[in-house]
């Protein structure tokens, strides 16, 4: 009895208010998602999403009563079993799923679906978290790089075969976490310098400019090397690799399906394709544009209530905040998502182990991940990829695996002072 | 280890977020183009369409109504037929243009309401109506066509029809969209303005697939539609209908005018057709057959006919060289078949006899007088000098420009002037021996049946004229109709000429016109023949009548009818007498008139 009143005294009450703040705010928005004005319902009526979602909150709330009275150590000792479970799910997913939009992703029990892919983040999580507590793994060593790498690329390449690119792109979101826990900089650097070719190769058509600027950097690079021929002779060779790499993925674009070439392309002509891909991109920048500073007003909103946005209560939830909320309703949501982000690094620094520490992490990373790709998807900053806004989406899969992974760590932080005292 | 790293992380989910609030602020606060695209979106205009205005006659009898069609709409989505063949039974149609319309539906919308058969009659909806309960996804939407009563007078009337891409790109109002029905000629064309109405406009709110979704901001900005206003013609119905009576199996035109006012009473163009097949849904079908019609329906002959106008211009002649002072009642000639062919009547003649007996060779001597007043010595020269003048005092009486009639299409017919012929000869190579045919209304000269009968309306008036037109009141207000039809035009000469005149053409019904002559109301008349060189001549006769009061002004051509007195005189005296008393007591003439075989 002492024990546990400890332990709610020490729960972080911050990142429990922020959880559940959010999680209304998506509930209210799934609501005037579905709401149709001539044949209204309450938003507590089970055959709408928003009652639907109510139950999903109800079963969320219990998974976190679940998850506090449960003792700690569990997770930490059960994470490696965890992980191996959730792996061979989802090895089985493709034989046993049901097949929904050419994806098998999905279990089906009763009335309800669940998607394992959601539910391996908080495995890999935890596995991760695991295989690196130890003092002796090293991040600078390719072999500990090896290990961490492996644990993510297992699900990753499990996923693709449903085949859920958008999920899959989600594990990359651990690498956050690995440059937290001292992975070397420089692949940060080639990798962030890779990103920033790519989208130059993709946004410039005329290949005499980009060549042309590429050309301009190196020729920066070799002035500044006074130092030694050697340098300079090395950056000219950086940037015959640049040409080369910039041309061989011109070519890869060319050759990809055209409504996946389609997708990218989007992003730098959104008349490419508008009444397909250029559809979804379009109509949800209508919405949240249309919304002005302060929103059209709840339940006022044209564009998302009559249907013009599609996946509107899912993976485009954000267009109806931003059209009925404005730039004030989105700026107030994203500074609770960044406080929720921050708190959370807070929160992982301030833990007495590596392995809560590291979980930590990996929740930040999985929650800024998605959060970023999905608003900056909806107005037309990434390529559409189907993943939910963590706590306002419409699913049970999605809700309760964002639960779980939250707050695991919210038990684990409220434990941490005990952790201390143990050893593993 | 590592610990400034968390700070690095810290830092770039404060950018992400910047950027990403950034990009909002862009495209939601900045960029108003996404508003203009969300109401295009979600934002439906339903027009409501206005009645048209409806046309009287001068007495109120209606010309022109509305008449309800039924358009039957189909929802592709909740359409389903068990008994095809009954169906097609039902509505009379086909079954390939019941698959082709339900195909077209389909491809339009699987849930919106498309047409799937237009402009069904009100007689034919009555037969149907009580079966279409038997079937889903049908309803019916009520439109209006033009309908015609007394299926007369197409040619003043006119028809609509829907607008065309020059007319759309011309209409700066942008009143107007694509599939609208607009007037294309007759009154319809010329008083669209004011017949159309004005449309009204709902704003509704419609999802993805269309639907309706109530109104927008509670029906504040919608519109109501405002009825199109009423015009009244100065049409005579019943004078129009026993005109075009008499005119059946002929090819020609009728113009009668109320000369004190300018108001046109009949105005005929034969053969004519039936108003109401350019109406509803066989339009394009029946227009293409009019179209093709050899004796050309669609051409609206008072207005757009020209012709030599013969004898009946002698009158305008013997009034300038009255008004010029050339000519006295007491000039005489003599009639001289040595310098143009004539008839048989005593001779010499004044000018009254002239006019009774129309006498050739004296207007040949008149004209050249006219003509030749000597103010230069060179014979050429004075020719061009008289001629021009001349041809001004003619145009003072309405001819060779439209007399601006509210109809489109009016010709303005033409005379000549020096140009022409220096045009032909060349400069100073021609003189009156080349333009003589000019005296007797012939040459190179051309007037339209409307002109004639403002000729007759002239001569009653004593020398003043309103132009002709078609409109009374426009929603019962006189005031309402264009100014320029009350301004008086004058002929240019001077009333005390015209008393001769008017005695003249009393007495040539006698010479040349006596079936027109009526026991008791005098009438005064000229008659005309335009040589035709393709074939029979054309008859012609212009008249006002009673000659004390003249109550109407008409001029009758007849095409191929031969020699005026005999069709033209005789259509023109049953119309005056039809007019003036409300009856005709000559069978005798009409039978005549209705048997007489003119063209076909």
């Amino acid at each position: 009895m002492r024990q546990k009143d400890t332990n709610l005294h020490k729960i972080d009450w911050v990142t429990v208010g922020l959880y559940f703040a959010l999680v209304f705010i998506g509930w209210l928005n799934i609501y005037a998602a579905v709401y149709d004005e001539q044949n209204a319902t309450s938003i507590f009526d089970f055959s709408i999403n928003s009652g639907k979602q109510l139950v999903w909150i109800g079963t969320a709330i219990l998974l976190i009563i679940i998850i506090m009275v449960a003792d700690y150590r569990l997770f930490h000792n059960l994470s490696l079993v965890l992980y191996a479970l959730f792996i061979l799910i989802l090895f089985l997913t493709p034989f046993i799923g049901k097949e929904i939009n050419g994806q098998r992703a999905w279990f089906e029990i009763g009335a309800f679906r669940l998607q394992p892919a959601e539910f391996t983040k908080f495995a890999t999580a935890l596995a991760l978290a695991k295989i690196m507590e130890g003092p002796s793994f090293d991040l600078s060593k390719l072999k500990d790089q090896m290990k961490a790498v492996g644990v993510i690329c297992l699900p990753i390449a499990l996923i693709l075969l449903q085949p859920d690119t958008g999920t899959a792109m989600v594990y990359s979101a651990f690498f956050i976490m690995l440059y937290r826990e001292g992975m070397p900089q420089r692949y940060y650097v080639i990798g962030l310098a890779l990103v920033g070719l790519t989208i130059l190769t993709l946004a410039i058509e005329n290949n005499l400019y980009l060549f042309g600027s590429i050309g301009a950097v190196i020729l920066i690079l070799v002035a500044m090397s006074k130092k030694s021929w050697q340098n300079a002779i090395s950056f000219v060779f950086l940037g015959c690799i640049m040409a080369v790499y910039a041309l061989s993925l011109d070519y890869v674009v060319e050759k990809l399906p055209e409504h996946q070439q389609n997708r990218i392309m989007v992003l730098f002509d959104p008349d490419v394709d508008p009444l397909g891909v250029g559809w979804n991109v379009t109509q949800s920048k209508i919405a949240i544009g249309s919304g002005g500073l302060l929103g059209k007003g709840y339940l006022e909103g044209t564009q998302t209530k009559f249907d013009f946005v599609p996946e509107q209560h899912t993976d485009f939830i954000f267009c109806t905040l931003g059209e009925e909320f404005g730039w004030a309703g989105s700026f107030v949501m994203i500074a609770l998502f960044v406080t929720l982000l921050l708190r959370l690094v807070f929160l992982a620094e301030r833990q007495k182990t590596r392995f809560s520490r590291i979980y930590g992490y990996c929740v930040v990373s999985l929650l800024l991940f998605h959060f970023t790709i999905n608003i900056a998807m909806t107005i037309g900053l990434f390529p559409v990829v189907g993943i939910p806004l963590p706590f306002f989406s419409y699913g049970g899969s999605s809700l309760w695996s964002f639960t779980i992974l939250l707050f695991i760590f919210i038990k684990l932080d409220s434990n941490r002072i005990q952790i201390l005292g143990r050893s593993y | 280890m590592y610990t400034g790293r968390s700070l690095v992380v810290a830092i770039t989910i404060g950018v992400i977020a910047l950027i990403l609030l950034g990009k909002l602020f862009l495209i939601q606060v900045t960029d108003d183009s996404y508003l203009r695209k969300a109401e295009r979106n979600a934002i439906q205009r339903v027009v409501d369409h206005p009645y048209r205005g409806l046309v009287y006659d001068r007495n109120g009898s209606l010309l022109v109504f509305n008449d309800p069609v039924f358009d039957l709409m189909v929802i592709p989505k909740d359409f389903s037929l068990k008994d095809t063949t009954r169906f097609c039974n039902l509505f009379d149609i086909e079954k390939e243009y019941l698959i082709e319309n339900f195909t077209a539906a389909k491809n339009y919308s699987w849930v919106k309401p498309y047409p799937l058969i237009k402009q069904i009659s009100k007689e034919d909806f009555a037969k149907v109506q009580d079966f279409l309960i038997d079937y889903k996804g049908l309803f019916v939407m009520t439109r209006s066509v033009r309908s015609y009563p007394r299926s007369s007078a197409a040619n003043i009337l006119g028809y609509i029809g829907e607008i065309s891409g020059s007319q759309l790109s011309r209409d700066s109002s942008r009143y107007y969209v694509q599939g609208d029905y607009v007037g294309h000629s007759g009154l319809e064309a010329y008083y669209e303005n004011e017949l159309r109405g004005n449309k009204g406009v709902k704003y509704k709110l419609v999802n993805v697939r269309g639907i309706e979704k109530g109104a927008f901001k509670n029906g504040d900005l919608d519109t109501l539609s405002m009825p199109g206003e009423n015009l009244q013609s100065t049409i005579d119905l019943n004078l129009q209908l026993y005109g075009e009576q008499l005119m059946q199996g002929k090819r020609g035109s009728v113009v009668a005018i109320e000369p004190k006012t300018g108001e046109i009473l009949t105005i005929i163009s034969a053969p004519t057709y039936d108003p109401n097949v350019l109406t509803g849904a066989k339009f394009g079908q029946n227009y293409t057959v009019l179209n093709n019609d050899p004796e050309k329906p669609l051409f609206n002959r008072p207005i757009m006919a020209t012709y030599p106008p013969g004898s009946i211009f002698k009158i305008v002649q013997s009034l300038i060289g009255l008004q010029e002072g050339i000519l006295t009642p007491n000039s005489t000639f003599p009639c001289n078949k040595a310098l143009v062919n004539c008839h048989n009547h005593p001779t010499p003649v004044n000018l009254f006899g002239a006019i009774r007996n129309s006498c050739n060779p004296y207007y040949h001597q008149a004209f050249r007088q006219v003509i030749n007043q000597e103010v230069s010595s060179n014979t050429y020269t004075d020719t061009q000098i008289g001629l021009d003048k001349w041809q001004k005092a003619v145009l003072k009486f309405g001819l060779s420009n439209r007399l601006g009639v509210d109809i489109n299409g009016e010709k303005g017919g033409s005379i000549p002037s020096s140009n022409l012929y220096n045009k032909i000869y060349g400069k100073g190579r021609w003189k009156y021996s080349t333009i003589y045919s000019l005296s007797i209304g012939q040459g190179e000269m051309l007037v339209t049946p409307l002109q004639m009968a403002n000729l007759a309306a002239i001569f009653a008036n004593k020398g003043y004229f309103y132009t002709p037109h078609l409109i009374k009141s426009i929603n019962d207000d006189p005031s309402r109709i264009p100014a320029r039809f009350k301004e008086k035009r004058d002929s240019g000469v001077e009333a005390k000429h015209f008393d001769l005149i008017q005695d003249a053409m009393v007495q040539a019904l006698s010479g040349t016109a006596t079936r027109a002559i009526m026991k008791d109301i005098e009438i005064a008349g000229k008659t005309g023949t335009a040589q035709n060189p393709a074939g029979e001549d054309h008859s012609v006769f212009i008249a006002f009548a009673p000659k004390e009061d003249p109550k109407i002004a008409i001029a009758v051509y007849v095409e191929n009818a031969g020699w005026g007195g005999r069709a033209a005189a005789s259509t023109a005296s049953l119309l005056i007498e039809r007019y003036l008393t409300g009856e005709v007591k000559r069978p005798e003439l009409e039978e005549y008139v209705l048997k007489g075989d003119f063209i076909y």
